[in-house]
């Protein structure tokens, strides 16, 4: 270009400015002095962090309050007396100084006073002591926790089983170790709350089908299924969970397995029940289970089980493995009980006959829940007076999604015996047709 | 270099506050940087790692290598992958060439030696066997072990064994239904009065303390400032909560009060409405770094702006301050200042579980409020009966001076683990009164080297790389205890030493000094 460049005399760039048209030369003298304009000017700032002067802002900092840490809790809140039970918690328990059969701990097989467990776990605290003082990756592995893992994985005929050292972190870390934001989980209504725990910390998406309809399933699957199709590289990526329950802690039922699927590939289960231990655990294929070595939390960042607990866990299995019969006669026990309580006026049983663990509720409600439960507590105090202790199932009010009516609970456990049962069933109708009648 | 802090500020708020600034305890701490060259070797050695892994993968994938992890089932292999596979890629490749230095399984108790159980690998560490030999008396630098209170049964756990027998294993119950017994009682009443604080509750888990606890005690609109290096538990109680999240620079002050300043002032983001309340995160202890909280400046803080602080006080509860109370105690400070103390009793108390105390009205809301307490079980008898034991032992009620001699000892052990450490030329990271002690190692390949040495000589360590700690900052992490004697503490010592020249680990540019009786306190001489 160095030839047009010289080319470009001065004489000659004059002589193009005479021969332009005048509004040529107005509208890019015009353009020169908006340009001109612009760059001395001061850019356009968000008027945000320069206005409040510094006696401003000491001003705001001074008048600001905030809300009281925690907001007042008043005396007679329903769930702030606890029940205080001195001694075990087992068939007689003693509470608030009363003695009572026990129809509200779920010692299902009866085993939190036996002394097989009890031995097993004065062996350990012998060798071990009580804590583990670390983590399982940091020197808190113990071949007790090792012994149980495989003693739960052949029980429950799968490859593979991990330990968690509490009951409701067993299923709300499994759930946020497979599922992550943008993957959909389907989930029961009356999904209990460790479980809403662990959607939550999952973020994904969640569908709620109604509680053990099948066919609501269903149409959810196809819709997800039409959705799936418009956006198919979206739905490469996206992965599906199924989450139900063995039997609903909720509403005592159990779920309809057969019909939904043929193979499950988690299960995930609580020892603080029948096993009369403390923790959870996980089973199912290796695959599956051993992602949650590196990325269940409750599992990494959290101390291991306790080596006594661990013990008294496996000692159970022996029980239940050498006395298979005790299962049946924990069924038998149900049905008895489910007919038994059927029929007391004013209270509905809620709970499938084979269920150990059941719900009354009152068939009418008096459309405020505070009073509904204050009747039913009214109904629990008197039963303990006369030796049957209840509980209502308590749950967090403001935090469930879908808050069941309030219920007492009745447990039953293979230490009742027939006249316990009878006697439950007759106190509960008595106490019942006083206060609700 | 260590740092001292200056906080002639924070004095005179001290002085305002309740006019005990006397004892103001100056902060000694040090994060020295590497050098530069160990830094290139470090990210050298994750790259050739990282090439590696893409080509190891690509041979398994084609068929050429086998396949030793477990894989998908015939029937699931067109479903959507349940693994993302660049998540288990660092796993696959690079974890699992070193991963027998975790995970180790012991058969005895975690005291001041355990017993290893020896295990084998065939297959480059895909699967292990164990041989059935056990490799006893290995010296134990890596379980919580801060009082030395973690040790097989002798007469003193005579209490614990009783209420075995009594009381049983389970409780099958919930804190609200049937789950409370009255050792629960007794064990809150005594927490309470071992923190000097109004009321405590304790709950059956430690990490379920923190996820369970902060979402009923904060919510939407309001702010949760949390240190950049709390732990898991305390992340994923704030995220559960559904309070606004913001993060200030580890142990940083000035960090911490832009945020406040500007929450204060600013209010919610857009919409501009204060905000309920603020709750500021932080530990007592760091696991990973072993730094103290600066405590006095961040409670003149929290005075100013009135937010409330949440302490968790996990590792430093019964292994700082004179008493074993904790940083508060460390620091000298009011117990009334903190809001809500938080902390565990795995690590000092040698037992299970999680507390949280402070006024009695918090704990009552607690009580009410608390996801543990209405669905979580209670916490074991036996447990509890440990825990009553040892606190017991650490008040001095049980007529001994025991518990105070242990902490003494835990004091004393940290002060010169440390100073033989740091005057050997390692590096190591945190304030110098801290009993959590870790030593950086940077590279992974000497991560497993180390690990290894040692529990030749039977040392048990503990090493921690990523994702718990940055990709380049891999360390080791001991644990001092008050169950260590002088000689375990010098055999330990010494094999460090050895294992710095073989593997080139003392990074630290403080030279040690030419004419070292200048500095040694253990050898004195009298001059006439």
């Amino acid at each position: 270009m160095a030839t047009v460049a010289e080319q470009w005399v001065l004489v000659e760039m004059v002589q193009a400015l005479y021969e332009a048209p005048a509004y040529h030369l107005i509208l890019e003298g015009i353009l020169i002095l908006w340009i001109i304009r612009l760059l001395f000017s001061k850019t356009y700032k968000l008027q945000e962090r320069s206005d409040l002067t510094l006696k401003e802002k000491e001003e705001l900092i001074e008048e600001w309050q905030p809300e009281p840490l925690v907001p007042p809790v008043s005396k007679d809140h329903p769930a702030l007396n606890y029940n205080i039970v001195s001694g075990p918690p087992s068939h007689n328990i003693v509470v608030n100084g009363k003695e009572c059969i026990n129809f509200a701990s779920f010692n299902f097989l009866g085993l939190l006073d036996n002394p097989r467990l009890k031995a097993a776990a004065l062996a350990s605290l012998k060798k071990y002591g009580v804590g583990t003082c670390g983590p399982r990756g940091f020197y808190g592995t113990f071949d007790v926790h090792l012994d149980l893992e495989d003693r739960l994985a052949k029980f429950m005929k799968t490859e593979e089983a991990i330990i968690y050292s509490y009951g409701f972190a067993t299923i709300a870390s499994a759930i946020p170790a497979y599922s992550k934001r943008g993957d959909i989980v389907f989930v029961d209504k009356a999904a209990c709350f460790a479980i809403q725990k662990g959607l939550q910390a999952s973020r994904s998406d969640i569908k709620v089908f109604n509680h053990n309809d099948m066919d609501d399933l269903e149409r959810l699957l196809k819709e997800q299924e039409i959705e799936d199709q418009k956006n198919p590289r979206k739905a490469r990526v996206t992965r599906r969970f199924i989450i139900v329950e063995g039997l609903y802690m909720n509403t005592g039922t159990v779920c309809p397995l057969p019909e939904l699927i043929d193979d499950i590939d988690l299960i995930s289960a609580n020892m603080e029940n029948s096993l009369a231990s403390i923790g959870g655990f996980c089973c199912g294929r290796s695959f599956v289970i051993d992602h949650q070595r590196l990325s269940g939390q409750g599992y990494c960042f959290s101390a291991s089980l306790p080596p006594l607990l661990a013990a008294a866990a496996i000692e159970a299995l022996n029980i239940m493995e050498e006395n298979p019969g005790i299962f049946a006669v924990l069924k038998e026990k149900c049905k008895r009980i489910h007919k038994a309580l059927q029929g007391i006026p004013g209270l509905k049983v809620v709970g499938e006959s084979i269920s150990p663990a059941l719900h009354l509720q009152l068939e009418e409600t008096t459309g405020c829940r505070e009073r509904d439960v204050k009747l039913l507590q009214e109904i629990v105090t008197q039963c303990m007076d006369r030796g049957i202790a209840l509980t209502q199932a308590r749950y967090l009010e403001k935090e469930e999604k879908y808050l069941p009516p309030p219920s007492i609970r009745v447990v039953v456990t293979v230490e009742q015996t027939e006249e316990d049962l009878e006697k439950a069933a007759s106190t509960i109708s008595e106490v019942a047709q006083t206060v609700l009648l | 270099m260590p740092v001292n802090l200056e906080n002639s500020a924070v004095a005179t708020e001290l002085e305002k506050q309740n006019g005990n600034s006397n004892f103001y305890r100056p902060i000694v701490e040090s994060f020295e940087e590497a050098p530069l060259h160990v830094m290139v070797f470090t990210y050298l050695g994750y790259g050739i790692g990282t090439l590696f892994g893409y080509l190891r993968d690509f041979l398994r994938n084609s068929g050429i290598e086998k396949c030793n992890a477990a894989v998908e089932r015939e029937e699931q292999k067109d479903f959507v992958p349940l693994y993302q596979n660049f998540e288990n890629f660092y796993i696959r490749n690079i974890y699992m060439r070193i991963r027998d230095n975790w995970n180790r399984p012991i058969c005895s108790a975690p005291g001041a030696v355990f017993d290893v159980m020896e295990r084998v690998t065939d297959d480059y560490n895909w699967t292990f066997r164990f041989t059935g030999r056990i490799i006893k008396d290995v010296i134990n630098m890596g379980s919580y072990n801060f009082l030395g209170l973690a040790a097989k049964y002798d007469e003193s756990m005579r209490t614990v064994k009783e209420v075995i027998e009594t009381y049983g294993l389970g409780v099958g119950s919930t804190r609200q239904e049937m789950g409370t017994l009255d050792k629960h009682k007794e064990l809150e009443d005594l927490v309470a009065k071992f923190l000097n604080v109004e009321a405590a509750m304790v709950f059956g888990m430690g990490f379920a303390t923190n996820s369970m606890n902060i979402p009923a005690l904060v919510g939407k609109g309001c702010l949760i400032l949390s240190d950049e290096l709390n732990h898991a538990s305390l992340v994923l109680g704030a995220r559960l909560s559904g309070a606004t999240i913001r993060i200030f620079k580890h142990n940083n002050v000035q960090s911490l009060e832009k945020l406040l300043r500007d929450a204060v002032i600013y209010g919610q983001p857009r919409t501009r409405r204060a905000w309920r309340k603020i709750l500021i995160l932080v530990e007592g202890i760091y696991s990973m770094e072993g730094s103290i909280v600066h405590l006095p400046d961040i409670v003149a803080l929290k005075k100013k702006y009135k937010a409330y602080l949440y302490m968790d006080e996990a590792h430093s509860i019964g292994s700082v301050g004179p008493t074993g109370r904790g940083v508060v105690e460390f620091f000298g400070l009011d117990p009334r200042d903190i809001d809500v103390y938080m902390g565990t009793f795995t690590k000092s108390f040698g037992a299970a579980g999680g507390y949280i105390a402070g006024r009695k009205d918090l704990v009552d809301y607690l009580r009410t409020h608390s996801h543990s307490a209405a669905y979580g079980t209670s916490m074991s008898p036996p447990v509890a009966e440990q825990i009553i034991r040892v606190m017991k032992l650490i008040m001095g009620l049980d007529g001994t001076t025991e518990g105070l001699q242990r902490v003494q000892q835990l004091a004393k052990n940290t002060r010169y683990f440390r100073q033989r450490l740091s005057k050997m030329g390692f590096i190591v990271y945190g304030n110098e009164e801290s009993p959590v002690v870790p030593l950086l190692l940077y590279m992974p390949a000497k991560v497993a080297a180390f690990a290894r040495h040692l529990l030749n000589r039977k040392i048990g360590v503990v090493v921690v790389g990523f994702p718990a700690t940055p990709l380049a900052e891999a360390r080791a992490r001991f644990c001092v205890s008050a169950a260590h004697t002088q000689e375990m503490l010098d055999t330990v010592l010494e094999a460090l030493d050895e294992m710095g020249d073989l593997l080139n680990l003392k990074y630290s540019r403080n030279r040690k000094s030419a004419r070292p009786e200048l500095y040694d306190e253990m050898s004195f001489e009298l001059e006439d």
